[in-house]
């Protein structure tokens, strides 16, 4: 423990890289854009619960980026979904490796 | 003094000329009468200017020449060239040389050209070569004098290319062109060096400062008179760079005798004489100078034996004569040359008008007939006297003229070279055999010229039984000029006539001022008394030998005409194929360089490395680069991922440490 000024630290920060890898590691490995976007979520969450985490030791402003960045994923989610959904009428599929137009 | 002052007008008449039959010729409708009547009528103009100058200049004791300075040219520093004309005894004579035999040819094109469909073209070409032959020779600096000396080589190009749809034509243009440019690389590097040494592009500066600056006999002396001699053997058709001479035979026949003849290749003679003070303090360059001329006079002699086309016996015949030319130069003897320069341009344009008028009813006879018989191949003709009499005679004038029989003009100047190479002969020996060549060619030249007249003019006619009706005398605008040109070649020996003939070396006289700085190191005592008349009785006699021999050789066989005459064997198959100097060119200089050119330089260094490595290679590396970072961009979005997170690592690691 790091002292009652900050309880569950440790534990939120660990889940916190937790989450964020297991986001990386879905962009990284998953081909389907929408389990793909889901991880996006996912690792920004987790930065979301890091923000919280910290916001203990430094004041409110954490949290309120918090919101922030819950504003932003709901416009990104919203742009996105639309994107994928096009991208679907279009292609009928959307597996990322289909979706190939800036190769070089 | 006043005279000279308009000399200007000399060289603006044919300006004005060329500009105005330029312009005549650029309309599609043919201005026949105005051509005829711009063209000749601005050359008598620039004739009586010359006249003029003359006759001012004669009215005065000799003297320092006139400079009459136009504008500024090139205000460089210590390089102070001006556009100026210098009048001297030299440029007069000269001037009057080129306005008036320039005059008569022109009226001859009148008539000669006259069905021509470039006529007006024809006499801007005309005009523009006399303009650059009066700047050559009024010049009074070298590069004023260079403008003239390319501005002919343009204008012979342009004519001797005249009937350019024929490629023969248009290549023996090209082949002039260059050939010219050879020697004019030895003018252009002999400048450079005079102004190194002396400081002035100047002829009067030069000649006042060459004999204090440089070292008589000197290794630089000699090197800028053997470049300016290089330039001369380029333009004025001696040995190596004569070929394009007979070639030039292309062109016009009054442009043969115009250029080719009378005036422009005479401009190698003439700069010689003009810069006679270098040529006299080196020795070994005027013996240089000599035995070029000396070698090809009795070269050129030969191959004039053997020759079938009437301009072809001309054009070797006037390679000969300036071979004499040099070989007076050559001894020092710079008034013979002239001399021989103006008799020259007297007797060998009447030969080549002469033949220009036989060519002219030959033309027309086959024409009348349709027949595609060479109407210049001498073996066509024969027995034109009875059909031609005024040409006959005066090409029979002619003839005598150049064989150097008394008392006509060219047996004076000729005379007066043979005797300054005899002269030159007790100081160094080498001169006596220089003289010898000039003797055997004095034979050689009696021989073709009797053998020309003979197969011109006497004998069984073998035109063509139906042709031969078709022969005439050409009109009067062509016998005119050939008459004025016949009564010249008469009695133009006048103007130098030699002590033994009761005259007093006029010409020399006159032409003392300019060549006075070359006299003080070179002089030439002629020889007097019993040895002159020896000398010159010996040349009469191989002359009349030569007239009869050629004549006699000639009538003895029937002649073939040309289409039935067997090929050449032996002796004169060489003769006749020049001795294949042309084929010795072109096997050892012309075909190396243009397979130096198309393989080497073309193939290998433009194409292979200027196009391929340079411009095409820099193409491919950049297109290579291109293609590698192109390779990064798959379209897969988890590549972008993985270098976006390696990215951001990178950084990261870079940022907390």
């Amino acid at each position: 423990m790091t002292g009652g000024m900050a309880p569950l630290l440790g534990p939120a920060l660990g889940l916190s890289a937790i989450l964020f890898s297991l986001g990386v590691a879905g962009v990284l490995l998953r081909r389907n854009a929408i389990v793909l976007f889901v991880c996006i979520e996912l690792m920004l969450n987790a930065v979301n619960l890091t923000f919280v985490a910290l916001a203990q030791l430094h004041g409110a402003s954490g949290q309120v980026m918090v919101f922030f960045v819950m504003t932003v994923a709901a416009a990104e989610a919203a742009v996105g979904l639309a994107i994928i959904l096009a991208i679907f009428r279009h292609k009928q599929s959307v597996d990322l490796q289909n979706i190939n137009l800036l190769r070089g | 003094m006043i005279a000279s002052q308009w000399v200007w007008l000399a060289v603006a008449l044919p300006l004005a000329g060329f500009l105005v039959n330029g312009a005549l010729a650029l309309r599609r409708a043919p201005a026949k009468l105005a051509v005829s009547i711009v063209g000749p009528g601005v050359l008598l103009g620039a004739f009586a200017v010359s006249l003029g100058v003359f006759l001012g200049l004669l009215g005065q004791p000799p003297h320092e020449p006139h400079i009459v300075p136009l504008w500024p040219w090139m205000p460089a520093g210590a390089l102070e060239v001006d556009l100026a004309f210098q009048v001297d005894q030299l440029s007069a004579v000269m001037l009057l040389m080129v306005t008036g035999v320039g005059s008569l040819i022109h009226l001859f094109s009148v008539g000669y050209m006259k069905e021509d469909p470039g006529y007006a073209r024809y006499f801007a070409y005309l005009n523009l070569f006399v303009v650059c032959m009066l700047v050559l020779v009024l010049g009074s600096n070298f590069p004023v004098l260079f403008i003239g000396w390319e501005g002919v080589g343009l204008c012979s190009y342009l004519l001797i290319g005249f009937w350019f749809t024929d490629k023969a034509n248009a290549d023996a243009g090209l082949k002039a062109f260059i050939m010219n440019r050879i020697g004019d690389f030895g003018v252009l590097v002999a400048m450079v060096f005079l102004w190194r040494e002396l400081g002035t592009l100047d002829f009067v500066q030069i000649a006042g400062r060459a004999p204090e600056m440089l070292e008589p006999g000197g290794t630089v002396v000699t090197l800028i008179t053997l470049l300016i001699f290089l330039g001369c053997t380029g333009k004025s058709a001696q040995i190596p760079l004569y070929t394009w001479l007979p070639d030039a035979m292309a062109g016009p026949t009054p442009v043969s005798a115009l250029i080719h003849a009378a005036t422009m290749v005479t401009a190698g003679v003439y700069l010689v004489v003009r810069t006679n003070v270098l040529f006299a303090m080196a020795p070994l360059s005027s013996a240089v100078v000599a035995g070029i001329g000396a070698v090809t006079a009795l070269f050129a002699a030969t191959i004039a034996l053997r020759q079938y086309d009437i301009k072809k016996v001309l054009a070797y015949s006037t390679v000969s004569q300036l071979g004499y030319m040099f070989l007076a130069v050559g001894s020092a003897a710079f008034a013979g040359g002239i001399f021989h320069l103006v008799t020259h341009a007297f007797f060998k344009a009447l030969l080549f008008l002469g033949a220009g008028s036989v060519i002219h009813a030959m033309h027309h006879a086959y024409h009348a007939t349709h027949s595609h018989q060479d109407a210049q191949d001498m073996r066509n003709m024969g027995g034109l006297r009875q059909h031609m009499p005024v040409t006959f005679w005066l090409m029979s004038i002619a003839t005598l003229a150049i064989a150097g029989i008394p008392p006509l003009s060219g047996f004076f100047s000729k005379d007066e070279i043979l005797a300054s190479a005899f002269a030159r002969g007790a100081e160094m020996p080498v001169f006596y055999l220089y003289y010898a060549f000039g003797v055997v060619a004095v034979l050689l030249t009696a021989f073709y010229m009797a053998r020309l007249i003979t197969m011109t003019f006497l004998g069984e006619n073998r035109t063509g039984a139906e042709e031969s009706r078709h022969l005439h005398e050409a009109p009067w605008i062509m016998t005119g000029p050939l008459l004025v040109l016949g009564v010249l070649s008469l009695i133009g020996g006048a103007i130098n006539l030699p002590t033994f003939a009761g005259g007093h070396h006029a010409l020399e006289e006159r032409l003392e001022p300019v060549t006075a700085p070359g006299a003080a190191f070179a002089r030439v005592e002629l020889p007097h008394g019993a040895t002159e008349l020896l000398l010159v009785g010996g040349a009469i006699l191989i002359g009349v030998v030569g007239l009869v021999l050629g004549y006699r050789a000639t009538l003895a066989r029937r002649i073939p005409t040309a289409s039935e005459a067997p090929e050449d064997t032996g002796l004169a198959r060489v003769l006749n194929r020049k001795y294949y100097v042309d084929e010795i060119y072109d096997a050892a200089i012309v075909r190396p360089l243009v397979w130096l050119s198309r393989v080497v330089l073309w193939k290998g260094v433009d194409q292979g490395v200027v196009d391929g490595a340079a411009v095409n290679g820099t193409a491919k590396l950049s297109r290579g680069l291109g293609w590698l970072g192109s390779r990064l961009q798959t379209g897969q979005v988890g590549v972008y991922v993985v270098l976006f997170l390696v990215g951001a690592l990178w950084i990261l690691r870079a940022v907390t440490r």
